[in-house]
C-alpha cells in the first residue's frame, strides 16, 4: 500500500565532519548498493552485520571512498524495510559522491522526513509507538523551524521583515484602487512607481543571495577549474595550492591522494579544485569541443583560475579561453614573470575586462599571495567571519529567497509588457509570501511540503 | 397550544436576499418550499445602499446567475444606472454595479416568488425551532402555527434582537422599523449556538426636490450598458444620474463637536461594526488629516424622490444629522426624509457550521445570509442559493455541493466564514481571492453553469446555449493558433495606431493577441473576420489568450491547492486520540471539525506539524473516530 521505491539521503548533517552516513530504504536498497560495492556480497551477508569494503563509481572504475556498510533486513528496521547505512569516511566530497552513485543507479533522493514517514507508515498500529514518531515529528518540525529562525540573525528577519512591508504597503495601495474604483483618495498605483519597488526589492533580494552563495560556499567549496594552454603552470599552481595550504579532510588510509588534494583551503575559502584529469582536459578544451560547449563545462565552476604565460605572446588559443570565460567568475594569473616579458599587458588587461589579474612566478613562490587575496576577495568582500554566514545557508531559506526572486521578476516582465497593475500585483503577492515563509509568517497551501523539507535530511 | 400547519421539504425563514434565493433554489430543485417573512411588503428589500454589485460582489452575483439564481435577472429588470468598474485595469477585477429602483426591485421579487410553482410564501414571525434528538424537524410562529419540514433555512438577516441606535435613542427594532426577531435569537441560543453581536448603519436619506446639484458633479451611467443575467435580452432605459459631493470643514467641525452624542462614541454599542464601511465619525476621528470626504447622492428609486447619502452613515442624533447635512455642498437645503442610524444584531457565529451552511450541532438547520456575520446583499444572495441547494441535496439524499476557492467568490466566502470565522460583519474582497483572475466577472458562467445544470437550476435551452458558446471560443482559438498574419499594409496601419512595434516576421493571430497594445478587435481587422461570434465570445477568446501565462500559472496553483482539498477528514475523527497535536491546534479543530486537510492548513492556530501529523494519520488510515 505504501511507496516501494528505494530512497536515499545523507543522514548525518551536511559539513565537515569525518564521518558521514548514506541511508536508504526500500526493496532495492540492498541490491542497488551492492552493484557499486567492492567487497562481500552484499546481498548474501547476514541482516544485521558490518561489512567493509569500497564504493566504486560504475562509469570510471574510481574509488569512491573506503567504507562500512549495515545491512539491515526488513522488517527488524527503522522503516521497515530494507536498510542500508554506508558510512563514509571521506569527508563531505566523497559522501556527496557515494550518494551520487546511488542516485544514478536507480535510487531517489529521499524527500525531507521521508525516512521518519515511511517509519511511521509501516509500522503496526501501535499508539505508543505511534506517540513516538508523532513526538519525533513534532520535536524536528519545531526544531526545524526553530533551528531556522535561529540561524537568522536579526538583521537578515528585519531585513525581510521590512522589505515585505514595503510590498504589502504596495499590494495594499492596488488592492484599494481595485476595491474601491471611485475613491479618490488613493491615486492609481502607476507602472512607473511599481517599477521603481520592484527594482528596489530585487536587487536586495540578490544582494541577501549573494551572500547566501557565500554561505553554501563556505559549506561546499568552491568548485574551482584551472585552465589555460599546455606548460603555462596549471600544475605548479595546483601543487602551490595544496602545498600552501592545508587539506582539510583527514588522511584515511587506502584513500587517493587525489581526491585529498582537491579539497584546499585557501584564507578560509574552501576550493574544490577539479579533479587532476579534468585539469589535463581543460588544456585543449575549446578546441576540443568549442566554445559553446566549453562554456557550458567552465560554467559549472564557481571559479576558473586562467593561467597565462608571461613569456610567451598572446595566441589565438588565449583569445578563444577569454571568450570562453567571459562572464564568468575568473582570475587571470599571468606566471613565469621570472622570466621575460614577451605577454602584451595591455591587450590582456583589456581581454579580461574587470576581472583581476595576478602577476605570479610560481616557481619563485612569487605573487601566491596576492592570488590568495584576490581568490578569497572574489567571494567575500572585506572580512568575512565564516561564522556569521551560515545563517543565509539555509537551503530552505535560499530556496524561498530564488522563489521570491523569481517571482519578482515575473513582476518586472508584467510591468515592462504592460500588464495592467492588477495582473502584476499578483507575482508582487507572490513574492511577499516566499518572503514570509522565510520568517515564518505565511500560512500557504504549500506549506506541509515545506514543513516536510524543513526536517532534517535523512530521518 | 400549537397547530398543526403543514408539511414541507424545505422551511425558508425570512425573504430578505439570502431567503428568496434559497427559496427559489430550493423549489425550483423540486422541494416543496415554504417561505414565512415578517412582511410580505419587505421581500428582498434593500434597507441600506440602492445598488447591487461593485468589485467582487458584482462577481458574486454572476456566479449565482451561472448557478440558477435570480439576483441578477431581477436587478437587470430594474435597474436605474449601470456601471462597469474597473474597466482600466485588468479582466480579473471588472465588476458591473447597478443602481437600483429599490421597490421596483422588491416587488418583481416578490411577483417572482409569488408565481413560483413550488413555493407557499406566508406572512408570519418565527419564534421557536423544533428540534428532536439534534434534529431540526420545523419552525414554530408567534401565532402558534407548527410548520414541518426535512430542512430549515434561517435567513433573518440583521432582525435578531436588532436595536436601533440614534444618538441617546435606542429601542429594539429591525431595519428600517420592523420588528425585530427577539423570541428566535434566544431560542438558538437555548439550542446551543453561540450568538454575537454585530453592529452596521446607515446614512440619512434627503428630498431630492431640495438638493441642488448644480453644486455637485455627475457620475453617469455607461452609454452602453452590460448586464448581470446571461439570461436577461438588452433593453433600453434611462439611466438616471448619480451626484457626487464632498465633506468640509463645516461638516467635521458639527461631527467633533458632537462625537459625545453619537451611539457610537457615547459607549452604548457593544456590537462591532466593519472597518471597512465605516460611519462618518469613524473616518473624522481615524483620518482627521483629511480635508473632506466623497460623498455619493444616489437615488433610491424612479418613483421616489428619495435620495441615500452614500458616505454619511451615522449614529449622532437626528438634530445633529440636519447640521451636518446642510454643512454638505449642494445639501445646504436638503430635508432630511428617513435619520441615519446604526442598528445593533445578534449574528451566529459561523464556525459553527458546515461549508454546507448547515449547522454542526443541529442537523438539518441551515444558516444564510447576514446572520452568519457578513454584510452586503449579494454575499447573502451567494449563501442563500448554496443553503438551498444543499439543503434540498440532504433531504433528497445526494452528495452535498460545495465550491472550493478556485472555483467562485462564493466558495471563498463560505470557506472563510465557516472556517476562519469574523470578528466584523465580513465583506467580500477581490483581495480575499488568492486566484482572483480565475474568478471574473467574463468567464462566471464558464465556471459554473455546468454545476447548475447537474443540479437542476439551469434550463435545458439555457445549457445548450452555453455548451455552444463554450464550443464557439475553443474553435476561434484553435483557428487563431493556425493563422499567420504577415506584414502588410493594412496590418501596419492597426499596429501603427495601437502604438504596436511593427511585425518583423509572420506570426500566429494567436500570438500577436498576447501582445499588451493588441486586443481581439484589432487582429480582427487584420484576418477574415468569424460572423459566428458575438461580443461576449470575442472578449472572452481575447481574455483567455492575452493572459494565457498567467491563467496557467494560477492553474498550477489551485492544482496544488486541490491536492490538499482532496485529502478528506473524516467527518467523525477523533482529534484527542491523535498524539503530537499542539494543544491549541486541538482545540481549534474539534471545533471547526475541517472537512479537508486544506481546510485545516486554513485555520488560524493549526501549524504545519499539526497539518503533517494529520497526514500522516489520514494517509495511514488508521484514525480514531468519535464514539457515536
Amino acid at each position: 500500500m505504501m511507496e516501494t521505491d528505494t530512497i536515499t539521503a545523507i543522514s548525518t548533517p551536511i559539513g565537515e565532519g569525518a564521518i558521514a552516513i548514506v541511508r536508504l530504504s526500500g526493496t532495492k536498497a540492498i541490491q542497488l548498493t551492492s552493484e557499486v560495492f567492492k567487497g562481500k556480497n552484499l546481498q548474501e551477508v547476514d541482516s544485521h552485520t558490518i561489512n567493509y569494503g569500497k564504493i566504486i563509481d560504475p562509469q570510471t572504475q574510481e574509488i569512491a571512498d573506503e567504507v562500512m556498510v549495515s545491512v539491515m533486513r526488513a522488517p527488524k528496521t527503522f522503516t521497515r524495510e530494507d536498510v542500508v547505512e554506508i558510512n563514509c569516511h571521506g569527508g563531505m566530497v566523497a559522501v556527496n559522491r557515494v550518494l551520487e552513485i546511488l542516485l544514478t543507479k536507480g535510487a531517489r533522493l529521499a524527500e525531507p522526513g521521508e525516512f521518519t514517514k515511511r517509519a511511521f507508515l509501516n509500522g503496526r498500529i501501535d499508539l505508543s509507538q505511534a506517540e513516538a514518531v508523532m513526538d519525533l515529528i513534532r520535536a524536528k518540525t519545531d526544531k526545524a523551524m526553530n533551528v531556522a529562525l535561529k540561524q537568522m540573525d536579526g538583521r537578515l528577519s528585519g531585513l525581510i521583515q521590512r522589505l515585505r512591508q514595503d510590498l504589502l504597503e504596495t499590494v495594499a495601495h492596488v488592492e484599494v484602487n481595485i476595491d474601491y474604483p471611485e475613491y479618490d483618495d488613493v491615486e492609481e498605483m502607476s507602472h512607473e512607481v511599481m517599477r521603481t519597488k520592484t527594482r528596489e526589492v530585487h536587487g536586495e533580494i540578490e544582494q541577501l543571495l549573494q551572500v547566501a552563495k557565500q554561505g553554501k560556499i563556505l559549506r561546499e567549496g568552491i568548485g574551482t577549474a584551472i585552465i589555460g594552454r599546455p606548460n603555462v603552470g596549471k600544475s605548479s599552481l595546483m601543487n602551490t595550492l595544496v602545498q600552501e595550504n592545508k587539506a582539510i579532510v583527514t588522511e584515511i588510509p587506502g584513500t587517493t591522494r587525489d581526491i585529498i588534494e582537491e579539497y584546499v583551503n585557501v584564507r578560509g575559502v574552501p576550493l574544490r579544485l577539479v579533479d587532476t584529469a579534468g585539469i589535463r582536459e581543460t588544456e585543449d578544451i575549446v578546441e576540443k569541443i568549442g566554445v559553446e560547449r566549453s562554456r557550458q563545462v567552465l560554467k559549472e565552476s564557481d571559479l576558473i583560475l586562467f593561467v597565462l604565460n608571461y613569456n610567451d605572446e598572446l595566441n589565438k588559443e588565449d583569445v578563444k579561453l577569454f571568450e570562453a570565460v567571459k562572464g564568468l567568475e575568473y582570475i587571470v594569473i599571468v606566471n613565469k614573470t621570472d622570466l621575460e616579458q614577451k605577454l602584451d599587458l595591455d591587450r590582456v588587461n583589456e581581454l579580461a575586462e574587470d576581472r583581476p589579474i595576478i602577476t605570479t612566478s610560481l616557481l619563485q613562490e612569487e605573487g601566491v599571495d596576492e592570488l590568495e587575496k584576490a581568490i578569497a576577495n572574489t567571494f567575500f568582500s572585506g572580512d568575512i567571519d565564516s561564522g556569521d554566514l551560515t545563517y543565509v545557508s539555509n537551503v530552505r531559506h535560499i530556496q524561498l529567497l530564488n522563489q521570491a526572486k523569481q517571482a519578482l521578476e515575473d513582476a518586472m516582465e508584467g510591468i515592462e509588457l504592460g500588464m495592467p497593475m492588477d495582473i502584476v500585483q499578483i507575482d508582487v503577492t507572490r513574492t511577499w509570501e516566499f518572503l514570509g515563509e522565510i520568517i515564518g509568517d505565511t500560512a500557504s497551501d504549500s506549506l506541509i511540503d515545506q514543513l516536510f523539507s524543513q526536517f532534517c535530511l535523512g530521518k | 397550544m400549537t397547530y398543526n400547519a403543514g408539511h414541507y421539504d424545505v422551511i425558508v425563514v425570512g425573504a430578505g436576499h439570502a431567503g428568496v434565493e434559497a427559496g427559489v433554489a430550493a423549489a425550483r430543485m423540486g422541494a416543496k418550499t415554504l417561505m414565512l417573512t415578517l412582511n410580505l411588503d419587505m421581500i428582498a428589500f434593500m434597507p441600506c445602499n440602492p445598488s447591487i454589485g461593485g468589485p467582487a460582489k458584482g462577481i458574486v452575483v454572476r456566479e449565482v446567475d451561472a448557478l440558477g439564481g435570480v439576483m441578477g435577472q431581477i436587478i437587470d429588470k430594474t435597474y436605474i444606472q449601470m456601471r462597469m468598474l474597473n474597466t482600466g485595469k485588468g479582466p480579473a477585477v471588472q465588476a458591473l454595479r447597478a443602481q437600483a429602483d429599490k421597490a421596483l426591485y422588491s416587488r418583481e421579487m416578490k411577483k417572482l416568488i409569488e408565481n413560483e410553482e413550488n413555493i407557499t410564501i406566508r406572512q408570519g414571525m418565527v419564534e421557536e425551532l423544533i428540534v428532536e434528538d439534534g434534529i431540526c424537524k420545523g419552525v414554530v410562529t408567534e401565532s402558534k402555527a407548527a410548520y414541518y419540514g426535512e430542512a430549515i433555512i434561517v435567513t433573518t438577516g440583521t432582525y435578531m434582537r436588532g436595536k436601533v441606535l440614534m444618538g441617546d435613542l435606542e429601542y429594539e427594532s429591525g431595519p428600517n422599523n420592523q420588528r425585530p426577531s427577539v423570541k428566535l435569537s434566544q431560542n438558538l441560543e437555548k439550542l446551543g449556538l453561540e450568538l454575537v453581536r454585530f453592529k452596521t448603519g446607515t446614512p440619512p436619506r434627503v428630498n431630492s426636490h431640495t438638493i441642488d446639484y448644480s453644486k455637485t458633479e455627475i457620475q453617469p451611467g455607461d452609454e452602453n450598458p452590460r448586464l448581470f443575467s446571461y439570461e436577461s435580452a438588452e433593453q433600453a432605459i434611462d439611466q438616471v444620474p448619480c451626484w457626487l459631493t464632498y465633506t468640509n470643514e463645516f461638516t467635521h467641525e458639527v461631527i467633533n463637536d458632537n462625537l459625545g452624542l453619537s451611539a457610537m462614541y457615547s459607549g452604548m454599542k457593544r456590537g462591532t461594526g466593519p472597518r471597512y464601511c465605516p460611519s462618518i465619525e469613524d473616518k473624522i476621528v481615524r483620518f482627521n488629516d483629511k480635508p473632506r470626504h466623497q460623498i455619493f447622492l444616489e437615488p433610491e428609486g424612479r418613483d421616489t424622490e428619495e435620495v441615500y447619502v452614500q458616505g454619511l452613515s451615522t449614529s449622532l442624533p437626528e438634530s445633529i444629522q440636519h447640521e451636518m447635512i446642510k454643512s454638505v455642498p449642494g445639501l445646504e437645503k436638503a430635508e432630511i426624509m428617513r435619520p441615519g442610524y446604526a442598528i445593533e444584531y445578534d449574528a451566529v457565529v459561523p464556525t459553527q457550521l458546515w461549508p454546507t451552511l448547515e449547522t454542526k450541532a443541529i442537523s438539518g438547520l441551515f444558516t444564510a445570509g447576514q446572520i452568519n456575520g457578513t454584510s452586503g446583499y449579494e454575499e447573502a444572495a451567494g449563501q442563500g442559493i448554496m443553503a438551498g441547494i444543499n439543503a434540498v441535496r440532504k433531504v433528497q439524499g445526494k452528495e452535498s455541493v460545495i465550491l472550493d476557492r478556485s472555483q467562485g467568490y462564493i466558495g471563498v466566502l463560505i470557506d472563510d466564514l465557516v472556517t476562519k470565522g469574523t470578528n466584523e460583519p465580513y465583506r467580500l474582497l477581490t483581495s480575499r481571492a488568492e486566484y482572483r483572475l480565475l474568478l471574473r466577472h467574463d468567464n462566471a458562467d464558464l465556471r459554473l453553469t455546468d454545476m447548475g445544470y447537474e443540479i437542476g437550476l439551469i434550463s435545458e435551452e439555457r445549457y445548450q446555449k452555453f455548451l455552444e458558446k463554450k464550443q464557439l471560443i475553443e474553435e476561434e482559438k484553435q483557428r487563431l493558433s493556425k493563422i499567420m498574419i504577415k506584414s502588410n499594409e493594412t496590418v501596419k496601419q492597426i499596429m501603427d495606431e495601437a502604438g504596436a512595434t511593427p511585425l518583423k516576421e509572420a506570426t500566429k493571430a494567436y500570438d500577436l493577441m498576447k501582445r499588451p497594445e493588441l486586443g481581439y478587435e484589432a487582429i480582427e481587422r487584420m484576418i477574415e473576420p468569424n460572423d459566428a461570434l458575438n461580443d461576449e465570445i470575442k472578449e472572452q477568446v481575447g481574455i483567455q489568450i492575452k493572459y494565457e501565462g498567467y491563467i496557467k500559472k494560477a492553474v498550477e496553483q489551485v492544482n496544488r491547492m486541490l491536492k490538499m482539498e482532496d485529502k478528506k477528514v473524516p467527518e467523525d475523527i477523533d482529534y484527542d486520540a491523535i498524539s503530537g497535536i499542539a494543544t491549541e491546534a486541538r482545540q481549534k479543530l474539534k471545533k471547526i471539525r475541517p472537512l479537508s486537510l486544506g481546510q485545516a492548513s486554513r485555520i488560524s492556530g493549526v501549524n504545519p506539524a499539526d497539518i503533517s501529523i494529520l497526514l500522516v494519520y489520514i494517509e495511514q488510515g488508521n484514525i480514531a473516530r468519535l464514539a457515536n
